[in-house]
């Protein structure tokens, strides 16, 4: 009777219409054991992000040490400027003119894979297209209106939008939904993807630096309650003898 | 046995003259006796102290290390996820403990309906457990604004802002919670303060719940009361027949029943610990931004029952105020439980069927209304709020007339296998 209830109930959430849409977002596929994928990531992450987003919670001897990066690499392929391998990753630009350049103050990243999530960064560092009517040229088809330029476009090339008729309402603008190559960049489409890819995975790692470990661990958390719980369950059976 | 004469020698007989140590372990513990027939649901009791422990442990833990300010809040909790020593794992036990706290709360206050717990002669012992319901639900409210993320911002503003719908002081009731005109740097230090005091008062309630559970004596599953059953039984001339001893026969119970609990912890902890956003919701991983509204506000799972009751009352003469009623009314009413269950049979084994259907439709209100409590408010959602708030408030208010009107079925004199 009361799963019967429960049931019903349930089956009628998906029809009042109360799950929110949202773009379709790609699948990164991360994978934090891949460390040559998490290095690369670093790599393009310092190259191209590190100028106005900081990840101001992340140590740079913290990322060596999980990412398998010996010291003198560091020093040499990794740390920015005057930085010591103790320093969290920090940026030059001040606030105040990051606001003044691009209308908003820069997110740091640290944990832009948490509140949004790995599949929608990859997702949008993949959708910038022409915009003319953007101060920077460029809109994003999972971020409209963003303020940031499309700092990979040299590597990606240049996308133009895909339009389809807005359902609903007479007369209503067009909505964007996807994009289309139509002018390649220095990187095969394929080459772009992997790149992003790896930016997404590094920045998922970044997110969470302790995940494999505590992973790993819970592993042997459980198997030790497995074990404790069968010695709890005969010692309880054991007593219990005298009660049944 | 008199305060000067006392049956133990030694070191335990020194104590036992100045202390009445060998008292309360019999009395409490060795020689309180507990209905044989207690089953499933009433591992959740022993497994709320637990939490509570736990909780006050890793809190203490954490605030070793946290910094209640506007400035640093957001940093030092990713300090302590980063850099301090196992760091991450007490701050995941603390958050998802926050969430498991709730969730064996209300299996254990479930139980007491489920059972007639709060009967006479309990009323005092369900009285105290719903002072303890608030206690905790103040604590969470507190705490949730710790790690100063824009869902912890929000969150409180929204719930800051219900006490300006007071009519007439409202507004400068709200000033005086949050020591500002918005949440601030001055509220955030003190709901610290209060987030670190609740739980001792929260412990000494629970002290208190137990004292009174013990004057009582426990209920069980037949809702029969063992101590006006035969007495006598195999440690005990005159102790119910139909009692044994709490230890050792219910602590090693207990004992396996927190294996299992913490088995499922653990994998949450070490494997799932935002739940899908449900336990960590994503918008707190950003730092609270006083000039950004989040798209969605909605607080954590564990409060989203009442939040939809509050969102289901529509605003009367341009005040919010009957909402908060509703709101504060659907916890407030727990307190009259005991006068408004009116049957001649306390568990639900002998109550007849409109009480069994009552309870299935109030489970179903309860998890309805908690989903839509973390949905946005369209239309069609306010509508079923509206619906199952009706419910929620037919259980409590209908109980008189439906306990009174179904026939019971005859209760047995000595408790069931």
């Amino acid at each position: 009777m009361k799963k019967l209830i429960i049931a019903s109930v349930l089956g009628l959430i998906p029809v009042l219409g109360l799950a929110s849409g949202g773009a379709h977002l790609e699948s990164a596929n991360i994978d934090l054991t891949d460390q040559a994928s998490l290095q690369r990531g670093a790599k393009a992450y310092l190259e191209n992000c590190v100028g106005c987003h900081s990840l101001q919670y992340m140590r740079y001897n913290r990322m060596a040490e999980d990412l398998g990066i010996a010291e003198a690499d560091l020093r040499k392929d990794y740390i920015l400027g005057e930085a010591k391998p103790g320093d969290q990753i920090r940026i030059p630009m001040r606030a105040e003119d990051a606001e003044k350049w691009f209308g908003v103050a820069v997110p740091d990243l640290t944990l832009v894979t948490r509140w949004r999530s790995p599949d929608w960064l990859y997702t949008y560092l993949k959708s910038f297209y022409a915009d003319p009517t953007r101060p920077y040229g460029v809109n994003n088809v999972v971020f409209p209106a963003v303020g940031m330029p499309h700092v990979l476009q040299g590597l990606q090339g240049i996308q133009e939008p895909v339009m389809a008729e807005a359902h609903g309402a007479e007369g209503a603008a067009p909505v964007v939904t996807g994009v289309k190559l139509v002018q390649a960049g220095s990187l095969s489409p394929e080459a772009y993807d992997a790149l992003v890819r790896d930016l997404t995975n590094f920045l998922a790692y970044v997110g969470e630096p302790m995940k494999l470990e505590r992973q790993r661990l819970g592993w042997y958390v459980l198997g030790f309650l497995v074990i404790f719980f069968i010695i709890a369950y005969l010692l309880k059976k054991e007593y219990w003898k005298d009660v049944h | 046995m008199s305060a000067d004469t006392v049956e133990t020698a030694g070191f335990l007989g020194w104590i036992d003259k100045r202390f009445p140590l060998t008292k309360v372990w019999k009395e409490h513990l060795a020689e309180y006796y507990a209905p044989k027939n207690m089953n499933f649901w009433y591992f959740f009791g022993s497994l709320s102290l637990l939490v509570l422990v736990m909780q006050i442990f890793t809190g203490l833990w954490l605030a070793m290390s946290y910094k209640p300010s506007a400035a640093d809040a957001f940093g030092s909790v990713e300090y302590i996820m980063r850099d301090v020593d196992w760091g991450w794992l007490i701050r995941y036990m603390h958050s998802t403990g926050a969430s498991a706290f709730f969730i064996v709360v209300y299996l254990h206050m479930f139980r007491a309906l489920l059972y007639g717990s709060y009967r006479k002669p309990r009323e005092l012992l369900w009285i105290v457990g719903v002072i303890i319901y608030l206690a905790m639900m103040a604590t969470a409210f507190f705490g949730y604004l710790l790690p100063w993320g824009q869902m912890s911002y929000w969150g409180a503003q929204v719930i800051v802002n219900l006490f300006a719908a007071v009519p007439g002081i409202g507004e400068d009731l709200s000033v005086w919670v949050r020591g500002d005109y918005v949440i601030s740097d001055v509220t955030l230090n003190r709901f610290f303060a209060f987030h670190f005091l609740v739980p001792f008062l929260l412990a000494a309630l629970v002290f208190i719940h137990i004292v009174a559970l013990h004057r009582v004596g426990s209920n069980n599953p037949d809702g029969v009361e063992i101590k006006y059953g035969p007495k006598g039984n195999r440690w005990d001339a005159n102790a119910p027949t139909d009692g044994i001893p709490f230890h050792p026969y219910y602590t090693v119970k207990d004992i396996a029943g927190v294996a299992v609990f913490l088995f499922i912890f653990s994998a949450i902890v070490f494997f799932w610990p935002d739940l899908g956003g449900l336990f960590l919701e994503p918008p707190n991983f950003q730092p609270a931004n006083p000039l950004q509204t989040p798209e969605h506000i909605a607080p954590v799972w564990y409060f989203t029952p009442f939040y939809a009751m509050l969102r289901a009352v529509p605003p009367m003469f341009g005040s919010q105020f009957p909402g908060v009623i509703v709101m504060f009314g659907a916890i407030l009413i727990l307190f009259f439980l005991p006068w408004l269950d009116r049957s001649p049979v306390k568990s639900i084994r002998y109550k007849g069927i409109l009480s069994k259907i009552a309870l299935g439709i109030f489970a179903v209100t309860f998890i309805v209304l908690a989903y839509l409590g973390l949905q946005p408010a369209t239309p069609v959602a306010t509508m079923f709020a509206q619906i199952f708030t009706g419910l929620y408030f037919a259980f409590f208010l209908l109980m008189p007339i439906y306990t009174k009107l179904e026939q019971t079925k005859p209760v047995p004199e000595r408790v069931t296998k």
